[in-house]
């Protein structure tokens, strides 16, 4: 199981949490698993959400693995200029 | 509108276009004579990038028609190397890592050649105001004043030789 | 087998990497051969207009083209009617800024185009396109339009984010934050609440968005383009038009600056529309200074709330901020990345964010160097000045104690991993001009910020010529030397020559899908790929030294631009050069190239400290800059001079933001300055030289350590400067630009504000 993080405003969609727990190898399943937990969180992270794994951040990259003690955060896309 | 008929010398070499009477210097180097290193930023006279030399005078060709032109002699970016031989600015300008995008180079490059024909030791200041009125947004101006006074020193250096 | 570099301490150990060889395009652009947007031709040419709408927002009653197309030399008119339908989500935005629908939202929303066989005639044609409008109320500053009663602009358009009851202009809401809030105030000796604004900025590049493009009817298109990511205007323009991506092959040229303003289209679509309505014949379609500055992508206006708890030895306790932003008449103000950088050079144990991303009747906002992270440094950074005067405490020694560190929690949530605030702070206060005593009427300010940097969608191949020279084609346009860059890394990885490598910025036909030039990832990125591609070359010509010499691929290791045998068990074999070994490749196995792809990790976050001093005139309020120096991490710097030239052009961007720059709108809702003349940036005389100190904390994610550098130098400046008047005058003002009219109104009334 590896936690996930999330943002404050994404609580509407979780029944109050703001880490949740999921079953999980890759960002990807991560996503997934979290969105069937959770259907409200669908729009949100197909509307593109960025992860920040162990202090990195990573913009839309499924593959990416987790380990359970990984330390995951949540955050809205991020763009450059 | 009809055309008229312009002869003109352009680095020295004598050309002929026809310009719409509306058309600018600018638009006759560039769709004219296929001469794109002088640039359109603003078409208004504000960023200097379209800066050429006019009978002696630095200009915004922008801001010349291109029927003003007939009989005038014009310098160019493409006439400011002499064959493959780069003008001291130009070379200094490389060394110096003084463009990046390049865009506002050409007419920098014109606009302090102009600077250096009339006053060959400038200060900071003097190569500052006088390059006000030709805009770079990529460099912060820091390492254009470098070459310039750089290449001025250089050219000093050559002519007491 | 390479050396580790990101391992090793700094300069010295590298070859190429770290100095400073002249960059490849320099002679091109030097004797103006470079080629720009503009600067082609094809046969059969013709030129596009755009006629755009004068009112702020208004319904399109009635479009009549048809005394401009009655003029001979005029062949095609479109509108929004030769535009697919049914586009959703981001495409039905781009779609409709492209081309207006039924209303114009926007002074200068394009709402017709029209392509004719001269440029004078086609703007000559375009004044004759009749159109009707309905005018409608406008809105236009973020705090009118977040008003419940704000004339509504396009009802619906929030998205799940945003709480029910909200006010009708707010399409995005995010909210976030850790810690113990109300406790963490209550530690505090002083808490200050203070309230921010800034205004609409352009990116300002000089060159204006210029196009030849070229579509038939059977789909397939040409298109060459000044832009910071073909990749994207191919899809977007594949997109908007309805067209297979593949079809459409999008050519960079030469860019005359983009700093994010290019990474997205705005009358690109209307070129390829006008073509494959004329017949196929190429249109080239020139944006006017005007157009540019009125209907192409200027940052958001942001007004700020923040509130900030500090002990009186300086701690933070707890932060708030609120952002208002607007992006124009579509969302996408970067009010997220603006709160997420707001604290991040801060460890604070509670802090709460919120944000809104507000409509309103202005250009759709495009990315501008950091987005965000500017306006969020300016209203922070500001309140830890005052609040830093208030208590008596030095500004670096205040950031030094609370910073952002290695292994500590960010303020937008996970732990961060190696990064150089420290370093820069630390380097700012040793650097000579945060001691040289000031005069009358000058003042001292110092500010930090950050940028996370991004990795991305990158396809690159390095070749191996007959001769042993070596070709490198990335799909990252270049817009501040970073063909130079990964030139560099490309002849440190092979142990060949600096000139001996070319690097090409390629059409969207020769490479898979590369992000733009965006992100401060062109180096970071096209030259990570690069140096895994040059290993992939390496390892195959290694391969083709052991099966000459008959031994174990394993016992061959690569050297000075040579196969050498690993030892002398392997063998006695002379080095074999790249060059020798590439005059035979078509026979001993065919060409050599290696590639890679990947959407890349491994990304290294900057920041950066900057200190200025100033001096007011108490008569005009006109602020001179006396000193600018930028102290940024650069994780390793391939080429100095290239990285200067970022800090220094970042910080001259931030410097006009803070001082002059402002979109200034009538009560008619229309842009009063869409000219240089009256939108100011900063010229020559302006600025001083600016000082650059480069920080080298490695990025253990790249080869070399590098970390993009592009980015984070606009972020210190807004703040930075205004800390430095507050210092000057005593008068502390929290609204940009701190134009001369404003600093004297507030040095006169001694007002806050």
């Amino acid at each position: 199981m590896v936690d996930v993080n999330l943002w404050s405003g994404l609580r509407r969609f979780t029944d109050g949490k703001l880490v949740v727990s999921v079953e999980a190898a890759t960002i990807g399943k991560m996503l997934d698993q979290l969105t069937t937990a959770y259907p409200g969180l669908a729009k949100v992270i197909e509307a593109g959400v960025s992860v920040a794994v162990d202090g990195e951040i990573i913009t839309a990259k499924r593959n990416t693995p987790l380990r359970p003690d990984s330390e995951v955060y949540l955050i809205q896309q991020l763009k450059g200029g | 509108m009809s055309t008229i008929h312009v002869t003109t010398t352009v680095n020295g070499d004598a050309v002929e276009f026809l310009a719409d009477p509306r058309e600018t210097l600018l638009d006759c180097l560039r769709d004219r004579l296929d001469l794109t290193g002088t640039k359109e930023g603003c078409g208004s006279g504000d960023c200097g990038a379209c800066s050429v030399i006019m009978d002696g005078e630095l200009v915004c060709s922008c801001l010349v028609l291109g029927v003003e032109a007939r009989g005038k002699a014009i310098s160019t970016i493409e006439g400011m190397a002499d064959g493959s031989t780069l003008h001291p600015l130009q070379r200094k300008f490389v060394e110096h890592a003084a463009l990046q995008c390049g865009f506002c180079t050409p007419g920098i490059l014109v606009a302090s050649k102009a600077l250096l024909e009339r006053n060959n030791n400038p200060s900071e200041n003097e190569v500052r105001f006088w390059l006000a009125g030709n805009l770079c947004r990529c460099t912060g101006y820091d390492k254009i004043v470098r070459a310039i006074m750089d290449a001025a020193a250089e050219m000093r250096g050559a002519s007491r030789c | 087998m390479l050396k580790d570099p990101s391992k090793d301490a700094s300069a010295g150990q590298f070859r190429i990497v770290g100095t400073r060889p002249d960059r490849p395009d320099g002679l091109d652009k030097v004797t103006g051969r470079a080629r720009y947007g503009a600067d082609i031709s094809a046969p059969g040419m013709l030129f596009g207009a755009v006629v755009r709408s004068p009112h702020a927002h208004a319904r399109i009653k009635r479009i009549d083209f048809s005394k401009a197309l009655a003029i001979p030399g005029v062949k095609a008119v479109v509108t929004r009617a030769d535009f697919p339908s049914g586009l959703t989500g981001e495409d039905w935005n781009l779609q409709e800024n492209t081309m207006a629908g039924q209303v114009a939202l926007y002074d200068g929303h394009a709402v017709a185009a029209l392509a004719a066989t001269s440029a004078l005639l086609a703007r000559e044609a375009a004044k004759l396109v009749e159109v009707e409008y309905e005018i409608l109320p406008h809105v236009i500053d973020v705090d009118d339009a977040i008003r419940p009663d704000a004339p509504a602009i396009r009802p619906g358009a929030a998205d799940h984010s945003v709480p029910e009851g909200s006010p009708p202009n707010v399409v995005r809401y995010i909210e976030f934050g850790h810690g113990d809030l109300e406790a963490g105030f209550a530690k505090a000796d002083l808490v200050l609440e203070r309230t921010y604004k800034t205004e609409a900025t352009h990116q300002g590049y000089i060159e204006p968005h210029a196009c030849l493009a070229q579509l038939g009817d059977d789909g397939k298109g040409e298109m060459w383009v000044c832009t910071q990511g073909q990749w994207f205007v191919r899809r977007m323009c594949a997109a908007v038009l309805g067209l297979e991506a593949s079809q459409l092959r999008v050519t960079p040229s030469e860019i005359g600056g983009g700093f994010g303003g290019k990474t997205t289209v705005f009358m690109e679509p209307l070129a390829l529309a006008l073509s494959r309505k004329a017949g196929g014949r190429p249109v080239k379609l020139v944006m006017t200074r005007s157009e540019v500055l009125r209907a192409t992508g200027p940052t958001a206006s942001a007004s700020m709330d923040v509130k900030l708890g500090m002990t009186k030895d300086g701690t933070m306790t707890a932060g708030r901020a609120t952002f208002r932003m607007q992006g124009g008449a579509f969302p996408g103000a970067p009010v997220d990345m603006a709160l997420y950088c707001a604290f991040a050079s801060y460890t604070i144990p509670a802090l709460e964010h919120v944000g809104y991303d507000v409509l309103a009747n202005r250009p759709k906002s495009a990315a501008y160097r950091a987005p965000g992270s500017p306006m969020g440094a300016f209203a922070v950074e500001s309140l830890v000045d005052e609040m830093c005067r208030t208590l008596g405490l030095d500004p670096i020694e205040v950031r030094l104690k609370n910073a952002a560190r290695e292994g500590a929690k960010a303020s937008y949530g996970p732990t961060f991993g190696r990064i150089g605030l420290i370093e820069t702070l630390q380097a700012a206060k040793a650097h000579p001009n945060y001691s040289i005593p000031l005069g009358p009427h000058q003042g001292r300010g110092v500010a930090s910020g950050y940028w996370f940097n991004h990795g991305g969608e990158t396809s690159v191949s390095l070749a191996i010529a007959e001769d042993g020279t070596v070709t490198v084609s990335v799909g990252t346009p270049d817009i501040g030397g970073s063909r130079a860059s990964i030139a560099m890394m490309a002849a440190e990885a092979l142990g060949i020559a600096y000139e001996d490598v070319r690097v090409n910025v390629v059409e969207t036909g020769a490479l898979g899908v590369n992000e733009p030039t965006h992100g401060s990832r062109a180096t970071f990125a096209s030259g990570k790929a690069a140096v895994e591609a040059a290993r992939q070359t390496i390892k195959e010509m290694c391969l083709r030294a052991a099966t000459k010499w008959g031994i174990d691929p394993e016992a061959v290791i690569w050297e000075d631009g040579a196969a050498k045998p690993a030892g002398a068990n392997a063998g006695d074999f002379p080095p074999l050069t790249i060059a020798e070994i590439a005059s035979t490749m078509g026979s001993t196995g065919g060409p050599i190239s290696g590639h890679h792809q990947a959407t890349l990790d491994g990304v290294g976050a900057s920041f950066g400290t900057h200190v200025t001093d100033v001096e007011v005139d108490p008569e005009t309020g006109r602020t001179t800059v006396l000193r600018y120096l930028v102290v940024q991490d650069a994780g390793r710097a391939i080429h100095p001079s290239y990285v200067e030239g970022q800090f220094q052009g970042g910080a001259a961007q931030g410097i006009g933001w803070a001082l002059n720059e402002e979109y200034v709108y009538g009560s008619d809702g229309r842009l009063q300055n869409p000219v240089f003349l009256d939108y100011r940036v900063p010229v020559a005389s302006d600025l001083p030289m600016i000082d650059t100190v480069i920080v080298e904390v490695p990025n253990p994610g790249h080869p070399y350590g590098v970390r993009g550098v592009g980015e984070t130098g606009i972020t210190p400046p807004l703040p930075a400067i205004a800390n430095a008047i507050a210092a000057a005058t005593g008068a502390r003002l929290r609204s940009l630009p701190l134009s001369p009219p404003k600093v004297l109104a507030a040095i006169q009334g001694r007002v806050d504000g």
